[in-house]
């Protein structure tokens, strides 16, 4: 295997195109791993059969010994938030993953009250259709091949639960490994993000770098902390705790590819079956960040679990950054030098 | 992102009670109407997850990174006055400007140092050299710089090595330019919606805004027959610091905002107020020495001063999701215009 570099291949002339934004087919080869470097891997979250159970936060948080905090990210704190059941509150230093709870109503149009006999629906807990599969399949079979578990009436009101898993997004062009000046920050062989804890010094760059709000400093500790896609695991070729965890399929982990050709296949059986607001998140490499590591089925808009709508790793404008900042450092040394060039003593 | 099927939003609403419903219509009433060319797109379905914010606010701490933004700009303009002072025969500028180019890099580092997580590992900053961090390339322009002011003020104080002074001092003057600037992409090269979309003229603000503090700063403390050029670089970089600034707190829509509104509208305005006051004072001095210290003293505060706005409306910015959903809204909704006009 050749050198590693933690250094981005911006600059360095070895990859003309997409270095700093855009698709990169083979994202660990162009880190410098050799030709029998593993595929990439990632997570394919299908939220429309997350059931918000939080088996992926607890497996995290024990496999690799997450200290508690409350929602703030205040250590050794319990706090209840008042967010539906969601006490976690964000991806931080000690929450590598955190299950977004979204409690949505609206209005149906219903046809008129019909004043039921004794014993009719009237009065009981009114139960939505159970969602129908496939012809001859019961629904209820696997939640996985249900449609819209979490949805229901009542009243004159539709009521239904978006509960998604959120994690690191392990970016094709990740902003914390690009910003990261110690080179504590970088690409695994698996093409993950992972921090070199005995190298960060807590300089705190990459938090406001990340574009999905990930990566936080730990108090009391200093250093940065974040999903490691399960390195350790990895390596020994196992699964990540948390999709290990998982019971119902939401988390999906495997090789990228595969992965990119399910979560295809399942946006289209949710269409044809009329999931409103099904869509891909993540998945796309002409994005912002070249494609994500870790992508999402949502069921709405992105902002709506706490996702950026159209996120874009921000070293995209670095050349633009360092050509203003070349200008302006020539033009603070051309007015020094034109202050004295003007005058005589 | 893959194109939303279906209604967007398909009319739900989050359903978690009064209070946040309530927190809703506050946040929208509380807003002032747009003004005219600024995007409004989004405003109407804006939504949040529970209010809190999609990115994570910097760590960095108040006011340990905007003094080291001051402190390194000062330095960096001093260090170029000092050196240009000592090769036009003005011993007492030089003097002046090298002594704060040194003293002012070195709390600069001590400042910087003093924010990290993990002070003892600050040499890590020099483990790699990464052109995509800011704060890398900075680091290599801020160690040797301090260096070599260090040793430059060091000369001065002693009254010896006139010849390693000189040389020290080229060296530090070489690294000038830079100090004034780097910073300025240390924070734009964030997703801090604020900082980032004013990348452009960020570094403008603080190349004018360390040329306003080094050479207020030396026509504070160096005679005034001396101090002509020192004045001259004041006055410049205060009019570059007031036009770069008006740009980023009104050339962005809504990501200007924060500039204007909260503690980071009220020092920038602070800010204003000092460096157009020192400018004026400046100006009007002449040889006379107490209305040039006042304007001196008032264009390094008011560079500080713009540090500590510019670095708030910058965590405002990252606090408050609007800031980073609604342009990204209308980011996409451009996108998908532009898609669907386009003959397919
Ligand atoms: S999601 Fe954030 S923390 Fe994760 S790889 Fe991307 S930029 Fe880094
Ligand atoms: S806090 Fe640590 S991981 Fe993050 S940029 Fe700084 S050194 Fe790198
Ligand atoms: S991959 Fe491992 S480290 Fe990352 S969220 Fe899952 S369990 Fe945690």
């Amino acid at each position: 295997m050749t050198t590693i570099s933690s250094a981005s291949t911006a600059f360095s002339g070895d990859d003309p195109r997409n270095r700093l934004f855009g698709p990169v087919p083979d994202v660990a080869g162009e880190r410098g791993y050799g030709e029998d470097h593993p595929p990439r891997v990632g997570f394919f979250t299908d939220t429309s059969v997350c059931i918000g159970c939080k088996a992926c936060e607890v497996a995290c948080k024990e496999w690799n010994t997450l200290p508690m905090d409350d929602a703030e990210g205040n250590r050794a704190q319990l706090g209840l938030t008042g967010a539906s059941y969601d006490n976690t509150g964000m991806l931080g230093a000690n929450s590598w993953r955190h299950v977004a709870f979204v409690e949505q109503s609206r209005a149906v149009d219903l046809p008129m009250p019909t004043v039921g006999a004794p014993g009719s629906a009237g009065g009981q807990r009114p139960l939505a259709d159970p969602p129908v599969v496939h012809p001859g399949v019961p629904a209820s079979s696997t939640t996985a091949e249900q449609s819209a578990p979490q949805q229901t009436t009542s009243g004159d009101r539709e009521i239904r639960w978006l509960m998604s898993s959120d994690v690191c997004k392990h970016c094709t062009h990740a902003a914390c490994l690009d910003v990261c000046p110690t080179g504590s920050l970088f690409r695994t062989e698996f093409g993950s993000v992972v921090v070199q804890e005995d190298i960060c010094n807590g300089c705190g760059y990459c938090v406001p770098a990340c574009p999905y709000g990930v990566i936080d400093q730990r108090q009391d500790d200093g250093r940065v902390f974040k999903c490691t896609l399960c390195y350790d695991r990895l390596t020994d070729g196992l699964q990540p705790a948390c999709a290990s965890a998982c019971p119902t399929e939401s988390i999906q982990f495997g090789d990228l590819d595969e992965l990119r050709a399910r979560a295809d296949a399942r946006l289209a059986a949710l269409q044809e079956k009329g999931v409103e607001g099904a869509r891909l998140y993540g998945h796309d490499e002409d994005d912002g960040v070249g494609g994500a590591g870790a992508f999402f089925l949502l069921l709405d808009e992105p902002e709506v679990y706490g996702l950026p709508p159209d996120p874009v790793v921000t070293t995209r404008d670095l050349p633009s950054m360092w050509r203003h900042v070349a200008a302006g450092a020539a033009l603070v040394v051309g007015v020094v030098a034109s202050a004295f060039a003007g005058r005589r003593r | 992102m893959t194109a939303a099927e279906g209604v967007p939003g398909a009319a739900w609403r989050r359903a978690d009670g009064p209070p946040a419903q309530d927190r809703e219509r506050r946040r929208r009433s509380g807003g002032r109407p747009p003004r005219p060319g600024e995007s409004v797109v989004g405003e109407a379905e804006f939504t949040s997850y529970y209010g809190r914010p999609v990115i994570k606010p910097p760590v960095w701490k108040t006011p340990d990174v905007p003094l080291y933004l001051f402190l390194g700009g000062a330095a960096g303009t001093s260090a170029l006055l000092g050196t240009m002072a000592e090769l036009t025969g003005r011993p007492a500028l030089a003097r002046a400007a090298h002594l704060t180019a040194g003293g002012g890099a070195l709390t600069s580092v001590g400042f910087l140092i003093h924010d990290l997580g993990r002070p003892a590992r600050f040499l890590n900053m020099l483990r790699v050299f990464k052109p995509t961090s800011p704060l890398s390339v900075g680091s290599w322009v801020l160690a040797p710089f301090s260096a070599l002011t260090t040793a430059t003020a060091g000369a001065h104080l002693l009254g010896r090595f006139p010849r390693l002074r000189l040389l020290t001092g080229l060296g530090a003057a070489a690294l000038g330019g830079p100090m004034t600037t780097y910073t300025a992409a240390l924070l734009a090269d964030t997703a801090v919606p604020s900082w980032h979309e004013a990348h452009r003229e960020l570094p403008f603000a603080f190349a004018g805004s360390a040329m306003a503090a080094g050479g207020g700063i030396a026509v504070a403390c160096s005679p005034a027959e001396e101090a002509g050029p020192a004045r001259q670089v004041a006055v410049t970089g205060a009019l570059v610091e007031l036009a770069a600034m008006h740009r980023i707190e009104h050339g962005h829509g809504l990501v200007s905002e924060p500039y204007r509104t909260g503690r980071a509208g009220r020092l920038l305005r602070a800010a204003r107020a000092c460096t157009v006051t020192g400018t004026a004072l400046t100006l009007a001095a002449g040889r006379r020495r107490v209305p040039a210290l006042l304007g001196g003293a008032l264009l390094a505060a008011g560079s500080a001063v713009t540090r500590f706005g510019v670095f708030d409306a910058g965590l405002a910015s990252a606090r408050d999701p609007k800031y980073t959903v609604e342009p990204q809204r209308a980011r996409a909704a451009e996108r998908d215009a532009a898609a669907a006009g386009a003959p397919s």
